[in-house]
């Protein structure tokens, strides 16, 4: 009875056997590839990618297949082994305007230059189960995409509106002194830069249902999606022994500026202003979802804030990130009754004290 | 980086896991933690092979100082056996290959969960406590941007209000883990989810103590023989958990212990929570009761 509550190396040994085996499930089925997962769950690798803060297919690919699906906990993993890594150095800015694109869309003018451009999107699919699917699907007949232009750099939506001051200037692009949220832990009021980070890894359903608060009234930011781009882009750094840039990758990212309104300030004529998302991969709700929860975040900075979840700082930063939320949840799996008993010995000399008094005759009573 | 023959890497881990960037990242924040007993100090915590929640701070302290000729002891709720003490302790046997121990005077570093041992702490000693939340006054005010301005002017106004409040709806100060304490007369700080009983062995304690929590990224220290006081009130003085019986395997009526349900009929026997205290004591001569 007494060691029942205690677990023992062996136990433990085959708590990891079990699931190993329960990951692999009926033997006689086919064992899953990292190249299948890499090739046909490309959306969840992305997601793991992106919340895992870490650019690598194939270990994302490991990480969902060691976890069962379990994209939080393959987040964990490529995270835990993010961290050890060696730190280079910092990258060039990335020029997203210089994006080879799959998908470019504007919600906000009927045409833009460089055009509208829909790529592999579930938009305007029917959400009907296709039962072609269960089975092997014939190849697929190959697919007419519009020719994009490789060479040619297509302005941003939110640069064209810039040109006639309706909307706030990005900010600066710098490549020195960017805070780093993994060197040094968060601390507030938190410059926006270090925001965004956190937001981009954080977590997808967290940051959706703070995007879709905001547009229920609770932080309005009068959002519209000026543009959303997903495609590669290159990542190029500058060595210090060479002294110029050279390109280390190419990655594919989805990025979304959100153009909201702004009724002006005593310094500030009335303009545009713009929320920002920018994902690994094709992580378009996340993309939005952070763009909407970058611009409620900067309610304190434009002098409109009203106390609504989204635009607060300190609750949305600390509570983000799924791996932290995940573990401290399901620490309270773990044994606490050391402070279980302090508690129950407390409870019960609470208790007695109060049957004594009940029981005492009472003298007020009587008056 | 290692090779990358098949897209995967090949390279092992470093020793204690942590690289040696962030264990000097980690030993800086240790000294500055020593040099302002009992305040937090931010440090940039890393994700862990295990999860936040499960002592992650007190795995990355542990990494950080644990050197070749350490020998580490683990526990968990007191007990060396327990799951979450026997993984962290596997997890150094993995990746430091340190010697371990069950024995609280063979370690010379010791990583706990809710508990201090009842065997005396001596010098040389590091005890490694594992924290979930750092800040004694976030039940109070959730704001860190408040609370840092709180700690910066020592206003501890919020916390003795609290238990004055306390005293004045339950007769007593209804707090029995998480104890708070005045660190060296200047910064009030939270012993961690230790019973209040285990409070006073804060106090001048010949070892030095050391706090991590991970998910909260602070880390704080009380070095050897610091001042720590339990706050209370002259009326109504700090008192810890009693039980009216001993130890039902090796009769100490000096140590925490914990309740077990033997049945469905109201049965409970009362056990040591400390492991190591209770089997060193049955192992001892059979008048191991007084010390």
């Amino acid at each position: 009875m007494y060691v029942a509550v205690k677990g023992g190396e062996r136990a433990i040994a085959n708590a990891e056997r079990l699931v190993a085996e329960e990951r692999r499930g009926d033997p006689a089925v086919p064992e899953l590839s990292l190249v299948q997962i890499g090739e046909q769950l490309t959306l969840a690798v992305d997601r793991v990618m992106g919340e895992g803060a870490l650019y690598d297919p194939a270990l994302a690919a490991l990480a969902i297949k060691q976890a069962r699906g379990d994209l939080i906990e393959a987040i964990f993993l490529l995270r835990a082994y993010r961290t050890t890594l060696p730190r280079l150095g910092d990258a060039q800015p990335m020029d997203t305007a210089a994006m080879l694109m799959e998908r470019r869309i504007s919600a906000t003018f009927k045409d833009v230059p460089g055009g509208q451009v829909l790529g592999p999107t579930f938009d305007y699919t029917h959400r009907l189960l296709d039962f072609d699917l269960a089975g092997t699907a014939a190849q697929a007949e190959p697919v007419e995409t519009a020719a994009v232009d490789a060479a040619s750099m297509i302005p941003r939506v939110a640069d064209l509106l810039g040109r006639e001051g309706l909307i706030e200037p990005p900010p600066a692009a710098r490549s020195d002194d960017v805070p780093d949220l993994t060197q040094a832990p968060l601390g507030f009021p938190t410059p926006r830069a270090l925001r965004l980070q956190n937001l981009a890894r954080g977590d997808e359903g967290f940051l959706l249902a703070l995007g879709y608060s905001t547009q229920r009234g609770y932080g309005s930011t009068h959002p519209f999606a000026g543009e959303i781009r997903m495609g590669t882009v290159s990542v190029e750094y500058v060595p210090p022994e060479l002294g110029f840039a050279i390109e280390i990758a190419e990655i594919t990212v989805t990025e979304c500026d959100m153009v909201n309104q702004f009724k002006g300030s005593s310094e500030t004529p009335p303009q545009f202003t713009r929320g920002y998302g920018l994902v690994f991969g094709r992580s378009e709700r996340k993309a939005m979802a952070m763009a909407l929860v970058d611009r409620a975040l900067r309610a304190r900075e434009l002098g409109e804030e009203s106390g609504a979840p989204a635009q607060d700082e300190e609750f949305v930063l600390s509570h983000s990130d799924n791996v932290e939320a995940s573990g401290f949840v399901q620490h309270l799996k773990l044994p606490h009754y050391v402070d279980f008993q302090s508690e129950l010995t407390m409870v019960r000399e609470m208790r007695a004290e109060w049957e004594r008094a009940q029981s005492r005759p009472s003298t007020e009573a009587a008056e | 980086m290692g090779a990358r023959g098949n897209g995967l890497p090949s390279q092992p881990f470093n020793f204690a896991y942590l690289d040696e960037q962030t264990k000097k990242m980690i030993r800086r924040a240790i000294l500055k933690a020593i040099a302002v007993p009992g305040h937090q100090v931010p440090f940039a915590s890393r994700e862990m092979p295990l999860p936040y929640g499960w002592g992650t701070g007190g795995i990355q302290v542990t990494a950080a100082i644990l050197g070749a000729d350490d020998t580490l002891k683990v526990i968990d709720q007191g007990a060396d056996d327990t799951t979450n003490a026997v993984n962290i302790r596997r997890l150094f046997a993995k990746t430091a290959g340190v010697r371990t121990t069950t024995h609280t005077v063979e370690a010379t570093v010791i990583q706990s969960r809710h508990r201090i041992p009842e065997t005396p702490l001596r010098e040389g000693q590091i005890m490694v406590f594992q924290v979930p939340i750092p800040e004694p006054l976030r039940w109070l005010e959730p704001r860190e941007s408040e609370t840092l301005k709180l700690h910066a002017l020592a206003d501890y106004g919020l916390m003795q209000v609290h238990l004055y409040e306390d005293v004045a709806t339950h007769g007593r100060i209804a707090k029995s883990y998480d104890y708070p304490v005045m660190v060296h007369g200047r910064y009030l700080a939270s012993p961690s989810p230790i019973p209040k009983f285990d409070n006073p062995k804060l106090d001048r304690n010949p070892a030095l103590l050391l706090f991590g929590a991970g998910r909260e990224k602070r880390i704080y220290a009380i070095p050897p023989y610091t001042e720590v006081k339990s706050l209370d009130f002259e009326d109504h003085p700090f008192t810890v958990e009693r039980w009216d019986r001993p130890c039902a395997l090796c009769g100490a009526v000096d140590s925490f212990l914990d309740e077990v349900i033997t049945d469905d009929q109201g049965g409970r026997m009362f056990v040591c929570s400390d492991s190591d205290y209770c089997e060193t004591r049955r192992t001892e001569v059979p008048d191991a009761a007084d010390d």
